[in-house]
């Protein structure tokens, strides 16, 4: 599904990325972990088109992420630290706006159910800028799946978000996964990427320096591989 | 410290050699320069017959010329190096933008100062609102709106890729603004090569043109000179980030 | 046409979220109010040869108006970074840029169709020359100042003091359309036998308009590039 070779990124004279190869078969749910600076959020960017790597390919599903551009993007999903809303708008406003522009069709019954989805049927028409941040987090996952991508490239999610909110992303990213999405997700949260994770990455000054598979959420076992890799305890 | 440099270019023999060729091309552009704008000097001061009504202010006209010519050259030169650099985004185009926006601009300067200076004992006026002096004044600004983007904060590419874009949109419309304001209003400016629609050509005697023609070549090897010089400091500012950041590097490992 | 729809989609988000919020539309209005009150001082109304500034004060006020609607488009993207929503959608960035531009346009327009009855109604100025005309300048110099302008703000945009730098990039580079609007409305305002120089002045700026939209179009990739 994601094939990268290679991939450096270089901002100024300082590298972010220094050669990062990485292959995520299709339907993955895979988390990425690291230390401030490692570089974790710049991979996720390069992914979703808004930023050129320096060297590298990137194919997503065969195609070229330089030549296909517009072919990749209507696949992908991205959900950054901001919420990407428009303050005025309401939910049911915004989702429409970016249903339209992926061309989704029925796209008002399709974002009445996503709005429904994350429990918030009752601020369908409410302005997002009165919103909380758990709310708002929740409309902007919906608002990432609104074209039901086939790659979802979350960064932080459960960032400030409390328990309710929490097992509502999960719930959302749990059933995109049943459908076959394949979930890049950026997070300093252990446990959640242990719990809905199937396979995790540790990054750490912009390269890979683990990469594993886990099982039946075994929490322990991820936080002993982190500390191994990067806080140098063995 | 001098051992340690060594050391360093022992350890880039590459950089060395380009180095040491440098160091002839910078000495020889030196020595052009010095040689034809003295050249130039004795053609204007001595050689050149002095104009009947102006006098010695007239010789001013000589250095207001090829300003100018070197100015809209430097821009053209931008220009030119704009494109590339969008093309092949490669930086040492981008640097050859800059510098060379950074000459066009101090002499644009030179050219909006020694006008009015040409004005007063020509036309009896410091300035006036006339296609050619408006024209300098409008590049004048736009140029400095070019660097006023490469002061913008943020990285290196995307800084040469907003100026590259203004570089060319701002040269694209140096002609327009020539003909709308010559279209606006025509009068004083004496036209020197050719024939202009509405204005007699002024004319010269041809001890003049040949001071003007030697004056022209002496700033165009000085802007080389200052292009090559300034595209170099360029280059050492950047080695020395590098520099300083591998240094970082190692005291964070 | 992918391209025309999705720049469609984009000018009607902007409208839309203008009807709603009324904030830069408003803005701009009063503004211009203000400015025709400036020159209500500065040029005696009650004078008979403030009729001359007439034609340069309509494009004063729809310069300044339109370039605090201009600082506007692109900056107001910058909340909640929803730019970079536009960015992931899988459209092209020359759809971004025609989506601003009409919905600027439109603004600008509405300006106009306000402010300008209001300052030749405040300056008692009988209209005596072709009103069709007038149109098309207005029109043609709106849309020249409109298409480079919303560039210029998307490329200004990439600065913290994008309010300050945009003005500076855009006065230089449109002088030839102002040059060429304000006579040609002076002449078809003030003094319809000069008709055919105001017609000489509506081709270059027309022909202004165009070069600067196709060279817009082509290099708008670069400004948004990430």
């Amino acid at each position: 599904m994601i094939e990268i070779k290679n991939l450096t990124k270089r901002a100024d004279s300082k590298l972010i990325l220094r050669g990062i190869d990485l292959s995520i078969r299709k339907g993955e749910t895979v988390a990425i972990l690291g230390p401030n600076g490692a570089g974790k959020s710049t991979l996720l960017k390069v992914l979703a088109a808004i930023m050129k790597p320096t060297t590298g390919v990137v194919k997503i599903n065969g195609l070229d992420l330089k030549k296909n551009i517009l072919d990749i993007k209507q696949l992908l999903g991205y959900l950054p630290h901001s919420s990407l809303l428009y303050d005025h708008y309401s939910p049911l406003e915004n989702l429409v706006f970016f249903g339209k522009m992926y061309r989704v069709h029925d796209v008002e019954q399709r974002a009445i159910r996503l709005v429904n989805e994350v429990g918030l049927s009752f601020f369908l028409n409410e302005p997002v800028k009165n919103f909380s941040r758990g709310m708002i987090q929740r409309i902007a996952i919906a608002r990432a799946v609104i074209h039901e991508p086939e790659i979802l490239l979350l960064d932080e999610p459960h960032t400030g978000l409390d328990q309710g909110a929490i097992a509502i992303l999960n719930n959302v990213i749990v059933s995109m996964k049943e459908k076959g999405t394949t979930t890049l997700m950026v997070t300093h949260d252990f446990k959640q990427a242990a719990e809905i994770c199937d396979r995790i990455i540790i990054m750490k000054n912009g390269t890979i320096v683990d990469d594993f598979y886990i099982e039946e959420q075994n929490l322990g076992f991820v936080v002993k591989k982190y500390q191994q890799q990067v806080e140098g305890v063995s | 410290m001098s051992m340690n440099l060594e050391r360093e270019n022992a350890a880039l023999p590459e950089s060395q050699l380009t180095g040491t060729r440098g160091i002839h091309v910078s000495k020889i552009l030196f020595g052009a320069t010095v040689i034809s704008m003295l050249v130039s000097f004795y053609f204007i001061f001595i050689y050149a017959a002095e104009e009947k009504t102006m006098h010695a202010a007239q010789k001013i006209f000589y250095f207001h010329v090829s300003s100018a010519w070197l100015a809209f050259m430097a821009f053209f030169v931008t220009f030119v190096f704009s494109i590339l650099f969008l093309i092949k985004r490669k930086r040492i185009y981008d640097m050859y933008a800059y510098v060379s926006a950074e000459i066009g601009v101090v002499f644009t300067i030179i050219v909006l100062t020694t006008g009015p200076i040409w004005a007063r004992s020509a036309w009896n006026t410091w300035w006036v609102w006339e296609p050619r002096l408006i024209t300098t004044l409008i590049l004048f600004f736009i140029y400095v709106a070019y660097i006023m983007i490469r002061q913008m904060d943020g990285v290196w590419d995307k800084k040469a890729r907003l100026a590259a874009v203004f570089g060319i949109i701002g040269f694209a419309d140096v002609p327009i603004v020539f003909f709308a304001i010559r279209w606006w209003q025509t009068k004083f400016h004496p036209i020197v090569f050719g024939n202009g629609p509405s204005q007699q050509g002024g004319g010269m005697e041809d001890s003049m043109l040949v001071a003007l023609l030697l004056t022209i070549t002496a700033f165009t090897i000085l802007y080389a000179y200052l292009l090559y010089k300034g595209v170099s400091f360029e280059k050492m500012r950047i080695k020395v980030e590098q520099y300083k950041e591998k240094l970082r590097e190692k005291m964070e490992q | 046409m992918n391209l025309l729809r999705t720049a469609c989609l984009l000018a009607k988000k902007d409208l839309y979220s203008e009807l709603k919020t009324k904030q830069v539309l408003l803005t701009q209005i009063i503004f211009a109010a203000l400015v025709i009150v400036v020159f209500s001082f500065a040029f005696d109304p009650a004078n008979n040869t403030t009729k001359a500034v007439i034609p340069g004060a309509v494009w004063v006020i729809i310069v300044f108006a339109g370039i605090l609607g201009l600082n506007r488009s692109f900056i107001s993207e910058q909340r909640n970074d929803t730019i970079q929503g536009l960015l992931v959608a899988p459209m092209e960035a020359a759809s971004i840029y025609l989506g601003k531009f009409l919905a600027n346009f439109m603004m600008i327009l509405v300006v106009e169709l306000i402010s300008i009855p209001f300052l030749f109604l405040l300056f008692d100025f009988k209209f005596n020359g072709s009103l069709l005309y007038f149109i098309v300048v207005i029109f043609l110099g709106s849309f020249g100042f409109i298409a480079i302008g919303t560039f210029l703000a998307a490329l200004s945009a990439n600065s913290k003091s994008s309010e300050m730098l945009l003005p500076l990039l855009l006065f230089p580079i449109t002088t030839p359309i102002l040059i060429g609007v304000v006579q040609a409305t002076r002449i078809i305002l003030t003094n319809m036998e000069k008709f055919s120089s105001a017609l000489a002045w509506i081709q270059l700026v027309t022909a202004y308009d165009v070069i600067f939209f196709v060279v817009c179009f082509l290099l708008i990739d670069y400004v948004l590039e990430v």
